[in-house]
């Protein structure tokens, strides 16, 4: 199973857990299985049209899933998935 | 009650003073009852593509960088920091729209390159946003 790696801002929805072992073969697939096994989560990681929102980046090792073949990214048992919220603000 | 030795809020406003754009970066530390206390702080590139007098943006790798140092360190990434020049050291709507419960979101506010003031904020369960008390003996 893949390593899942929690964000600390997201924390709260695993239970203070940093590293979930999830099955699945390609990002889609742990990330359903994820929000199944941690429903408050679902509404971070899964809009409305049912895709990973665009403030929400998912790194596949050191890969970001845009630059590989997205939520279709092939997952292994050693991967490490790490979900990483935009941080961003400013005066305006 | 968030603690941040005095060192370390100087060194955050030195950077702050320092640049025309928005400095920004992360509070590593640790919770104890109810507490946070910052231990260090790591400044990160602020990327937004424009406006960076106005806006920051930290890019994904280096906030994944940080999780994976705090995480290796046995720390927390207890929040983030922020300058505002020449504006109030209180959230935007934007740093509200994009801030998570849990974390504070510290607040260096710089008028003509001269530090003003420092003030830390968290997000209720109304996602508003309230002040959180810094330890003023680290602060003069």
């Amino acid at each position: 199973m893949a390593t899942v790696f929690i964000p600390t801002p997201l924390r709260k929805f695993t239970n203070n857990t940093a590293k979930l072992e999830v099955a699945g073969n390609n990002v889609s697939e742990v990330v359903s299985k994820l929000t199944g096994n941690f429903p408050e989560l679902k509404r971070h990681l899964i809009n409305a049209d049912g895709k990973i929102p665009s403030f929400i980046n998912i790194f596949v090792d050191d890969d970001d899933i845009r630059n590989l073949q997205q939520e279709q990214t092939v997952v292994k048992e050693n991967t490490i998935i790490s979900i990483v919220p935009a941080i961003a603000g400013g005066r305006e | 009650m968030l603690y941040i030795e005095k060192d370390l809020v100087d060194d955050l406003i030195a950077v702050a003073e320092s640049i025309d754009e928005e400095c920004c970066g992360f509070l590593f530390g640790y919770e104890r009852f109810g507490d946070r206390i910052v231990t260090e702080t790591m400044v990160a590139q602020n990327v937004a593509k424009n406006r960076r007098d106005r806006l920051f943006e930290i890019s994904p790798k280096e906030y994944l960088d940080a999780e994976r140092y705090a995480d290796a360190n046995n720390l927390k990434v207890l929040g983030f920091y922020h300058s505002h020049l020449d504006h109030p050291a209180i959230p935007s709507e934007s740093d509200r729209i994009a801030a998570y419960p849990e974390l504070s979101y510290l607040i260096v506010s710089v008028i003509n390159r001269k530090f003003k003031d420092i003030r830390s904020w968290r997000l209720n369960a109304s996602a508003r946003f309230d002040e959180e008390v810094i330890n003023d003996r680290t602060i003069n």
